[in-house]
């Protein structure tokens, strides 16, 4: 016998309020829960990288992730990052570079994208940034470090690159 | 999953006493690591205690010109923080080098120290391993033992040590800073992890219920300014090491003034290269002195052969790795 605990979360700008069994991960939360299925399920091992969220504006793995430690906690998933109808910069750039196939570890790859993006903008470096005190400069051995956490089975990697790339210096 | 209750409380103090009053409970920080044995069944604790709002977030000066690391500092903001990466490069780089960008935003500092091994056998609760269980056997030996361990193992677990952090840190002589059911101590890095022994259950010198609290940075010399870390892996990011090593080097005149050698992937904890570095003190800072060096160091090596791949491999691919590192940091092409 289970005790569930209560907590809320706001997803995509939607605050929600449920109980939870201690077990469950974010990326059950939001999927079987609250029914967000835009955020997938890959290998659940954090491994594969499709269940990347922005947490509190930080990408991280919603399937490594108990919802109950993230009480109050705001989640921005691919279908969030638009803003009035208009696609967000590293959607755009996916699509106009053709940056997936089958397209299941698309939502995972644009909230990775968005991250590494603003990371990079905050000045903090990569395994592949020569000098660790210069500046980064997001060029395609960046953002394949970067990236390397998300994983495509089709092999979309190198026009993810160019999107990444595109929407970058943007 | 087995059920398991959630606790979250306000002080070190109290998540130290839950847990010590509890053999069945763990703590919860970054959680990349735990979550996933949890999903495998490696470990199924009843209760978990969450630290990641008690254990520091800061990184502070200390008066002695070192740094203080709150256990609680995700490892994406070690390795950005602008004195860590002036100060102590290696330490920086070892982190960069592991994980993804994500799981480095998740994972602590006190988390990544206490990761465990990622030998398959003991992620797989229906191989026998002495790690999960001290009346099992090790599946590792004769088996699938390409990534285990060359130096210091013993009959009972060949595994070897996942964290890159630490590795880096047992080269500049950190000191972890831990709160337990009698107190507060430091232990030295060096003496943190342990070697298998005749008890591979347990990878570090902690009691059930020590909660880590900061990891501390001694001075920087200028060894350890003149630092890095050089990791060897099957691809070339988000794998775990088959080698690595953390290097720090001063060399006055030619001469090789100080150096300090650390080496992961290679033991079931990492593996401060004290012989090397004995050897290479006073000596000229050339090729044929490092080379000489690590083969002393070597000589205690024992790799494991097996039908499913063995890892004597390790033993060039360690001298290469460290003589290049040492040459770059001599001023050479690494």
């Amino acid at each position: 016998m289970t005790t569930t605990i209560p907590m809320s979360i706001t997803v995509d700008g939607e605050r929600h309020d449920l109980d939870v069994d201690p077990r469950t991960t974010l990326l059950d939360a939001l999927r079987e829960r609250l029914g967000i299925t835009t955020t997938k399920k890959g290998c659940d091992h954090g491994q594969c990288g499709a269940c990347t969220v922005l947490l509190d504006g930080r990408r991280v793995l919603s399937c490594l992730t108990l919802a109950v430690a993230k009480d109050g906690a705001h989640v921005v998933t691919a279908d969030g990052l638009a803003t009035d109808g208009e696609l967000h910069p590293v959607t755009e750039a996916f699509l106009a570079n053709d940056a997936y196939q089958c397209g299941y570890c698309t939502p995972g790859q644009i909230c990775s994208a968005v991250g590494a993006i603003d990371e990079a903008r905050r000045g903090m470096p990569s395994a592949v940034t020569a000098d660790l005190a210069a500046d980064v400069t997001l060029d395609r051995s960046e953002i394949a470090e970067r990236m390397s956490g998300n994983l495509c089975r089709c092999a979309a990697y190198v026009n993810i690159v160019s999107a990444v790339e595109e929407a970058a210096h943007r | 999953m087995r059920p398991f209750t959630y606790a979250r409380p306000d002080a070190a103090a109290d998540a130290v006493a839950t847990l010590a009053a509890d053999p069945d409970a763990r703590f919860l920080a970054g959680g990349t690591n735990l979550l996933d044995h949890l999903k495998l069944g490696v470990v199924e604790p009843t209760q978990l205690v969450d630290v990641t709002g008690i254990t520091s977030t800061e990184i502070t000066e200390l008066d002695d010109g070192g740094l203080r690391i709150g256990a609680g500092v995700p490892n994406s903001d070690l390795a950005a923080d602008p004195r860590v990466r002036e100060r102590y490069p290696a330490v920086a780089a070892a982190i960069l080098a592991g994980a993804s960008g994500q799981l480095r935003n998740m994972a602590s500092t006190g988390g990544n120290l206490l990761q465990r091994t990622r030998c398959a056998y003991f992620a797989d609760p229906t191989t026998p391993c002495t790690k999960r269980d001290l009346s099992q056997g090790c599946s590792a030996r004769g088996g699938w033992a390409r990534y285990h361990a060359i130096l210091g193992a013993s009959e009972h677990c060949i595994a070897t040590h996942p964290s890159d952090l630490a590795v880096a840190l047992v080269a500049l002589d950190a000191q972890v800073q831990v709160l337990g059911a009698d107190g507060a101590r430091t232990i030295p890095i060096a003496a943190f992890h342990r070697l298998p022994g005749d008890d591979p259950t347990r990878d570090t010198v902690l009691a059930h219920g020590d909660l880590v609290t900061a990891v501390d940075l001694p001075a920087p010399t200028p060894a350890v300014a003149n630092s890095t870390y050089r990791k060897v892996r099957d691809r070339a990011s988000y794998a775990f090491a088959l080698v690595s090593a953390a290097v720090a080097l001063e060399v006055r005149e030619g001469t090789v003034v100080d150096v300090r050698i650390a080496l992961g992937g290679v033991a079931h904890k990492p593996w401060r290269a004290t012989t090397a570095e004995a050897a290479l003190r006073g000596r000229p800072a050339t090729d044929d002195e490092f080379r000489a060096a690590i083969a002393a160091e070597l000589e205690a090596a024992e790799p494991v052969e097996s039908p499913l791949g063995g890892n004597a491999y390790k033993i060039p691919l360690v001298t290469g790795t460290v003589v290049s590192t040492l040459r770059g940091l001599a001023g050479g092409v690494a």
